[in-house]
């Protein structure tokens, strides 16, 4: 047995940290936290959470099946709570225009690529030019490495850390 | 202020009669050790700091190839990475030294000051002191000099091409490998993701338990790359006790707070006058302006993901005043 316990957060249990003003302003650290955010989030939104130039770390909200989606670059899903299904097909159609995730309006139409079952601390790639949708059958939470696109949500001030805490 | 640009390469005198250790020359800068303290060296003046923390610092500049930005050993000495040259300092971000103009610099080709710094920790390092571990798991590196390390120093920080796990890229970490589980992740769940691929998609189809991964890790303070998305990379680390530097950053840098907890003190980049403490607890996210130095306390060992943009355009963006200093205003 561990003397020691490892703890990781989850929608129905985290302890949110702060930032504590000295001589700053709170919204130049951009703090959120990421199961805050998808507990306030609709299933599948993409809420930006973190951004550098034009790359962008997402969060959504797992909950039920997900629209298909598509990129033209590789992206990256960790699953941070719950358990998720991730299918993958290859997307018969043409590259999305601009980076970032794209909604399909339709099925995608090429040959399957695999299925991944994933739980917490799991990395899935999402490869570029793959059509992917995610399932599952509690609420979950998935991070996303990729690019602001045109899906990518932004509410900064609704998210993060405004004043003294 | 007083600045120079050193062309030598390094030099190394003899091991001393009674420390054993080898004192080192790169320029104007001296390096020398005795059984409690490292010395720095340079025309007007000398500054001590203790080995141990001398140390750390210092395998994170090798393995680190001086990262991005300013790396402060403490508020007087350190190197910030020009991209191809290093600036070794004295008193650069410290008011006091440089309104007295008590600071001194020299600007140094990356690959001297980097072989001047691998030379000085291999024979610095004592047999049984690994600098990356953390204090619990390591030996004392104090007294006369007594064996060497080059296993310990000799490791290679993991740069995935694209992701950890894929064919002909960076490996998982098993027993098998040598990577047992840390003792202060005993708990952390070792199952791996089911994952069907079809015929011809096994360059394609990936995952893996990155928090087993990260469980596995036998270093801290050593961003790894694990992820690729063209510029944007994912660092995770495994972090416990004082995060060896104060980083002061060039560019915009991200923490995303995996499990557990991590206190940064930030303080202002050129002063070093204290802005903000910021507690990261797991799931929490925050942004390291570029205008800022910061140093993280972790009291148990913890996983973080430090994401970082790698883009090759940012140090000219640097250079001419234009890179963001936040990411986002709202």
């Amino acid at each position: 047995m561990s003397d020691y316990t490892t703890e990781l957060g989850s929608l129905d249990d985290y302890r949110k940290g702060g930032v504590h003003i000295i001589n700053d302003d709170p919204r130049n650290y951009v703090f959120s936290n990421v199961f805050e955010v998808a507990g306030k989030s609709a299933p599948f939104e993409r809420v930006c959470v973190a951004k550098n130039l034009e790359y962008a770390i997402e969060i959504m909200r797992v909950e039920g099946a997900s629209p298909w989606f598509t990129a033209g670059h590789d992206e990256f899903a960790l699953c941070l709570d719950g358990r998720i299904e991730v299918e993958l097909m290859k997307h018969g159609g043409d590259a999305p225009e601009g980076d970032g995730a794209h909604a399909l309006d339709a099925e995608p139409d090429g040959p399957r690529m695999g299925r991944i079952r994933a739980g917490r601390g799991h990395l899935t790639l999402l490869p570029a030019q793959a059509a992917y949708r995610f399932s599952a059958e509690a609420p979950s939470v998935v991070l996303f490495q990729t690019i602001d696109g045109p899906l990518t949500i932004e509410r900064w001030a609704e998210i993060c850390q405004t004043g003294e805490e | 202020m007083s600045a120079q640009t050193a062309q030598a390469a390094y030099s190394a005198s003899d091991p001393d009669n009674y420390t054993g250790y080898r004192t080192f020359q790169i320029g104007g800068f001296g390096f020398r050790r005795d059984e409690y303290f490292a010395y720095v060296t340079w025309p007007d003046g000398s500054h001590l700091m203790p080995v141990d923390a001398f140390l750390r610092a210092l395998v994170r500049e090798v393995a680190w190839n001086f990262f991005y930005g300013t790396l402060n050993f403490d508020d007087v000495f350190g190197t910030t990475n020009l991209y191809g040259q290093v600036e070794l300092y004295i008193g650069r971000f410290n008011d006091a030294y440089r309104d007295n103009d008590r600071d001194y610099s020299e600007t140094i080709d990356s690959d001297d000051l980097r072989a001047t710094f691998q030379a000085m920790l291999d024979d610095w390092t004592n047999a049984g002191y690994d600098p990356f571990t953390a204090p619990q798991e390591t030996a004392q590196p104090f007294g006369r000099k007594s064996g060497r390390n080059p296993e310990a120093l000799g490791r290679v920080r993991v740069t995935a091409k694209r992701m950890v796990g894929l064919p002909d890229d960076a490996p998982l970490r098993t027993d098998e490998s040598g990577y047992p589980v840390n003792r202060m992740f005993a708990d952390v769940e070792q199952d791996e993701p089911e994952v069907e691929i079809e015929p011809g998609f096994e360059n394609e189809v990936q995952s893996f338990n990155l928090f087993a991964y990260l469980s596995r890790s036998d270093v801290t303070w050593n961003p790894s790359v694990c992820s690729v998305v063209k510029d944007s990379l994912f660092c995770p680390t495994s972090e416990e006790f004082i995060l060896p530097v104060e980083h002061g950053n060039d560019r915009v840098e991200w923490f995303i707070q995996l499990s557990d907890e991590i206190v940064w003190e930030v303080k202002d980049k050129h002063s070093g006058d204290p802005r903000a403490v910021v507690t990261m607890r797991a799931g929490d996210v925050a942004c390291m302006p570029a205008d800022i130095r910061h140093q993280g306390f972790s009291p148990k060992r913890s996983m973080l993901l430090v994401w970082e943009n790698a883009s090759p355009a940012i140090p000219e963006m640097i250079a001419k005043g234009e890179a963001p200093i936040v990411p986002v205003r709202f």
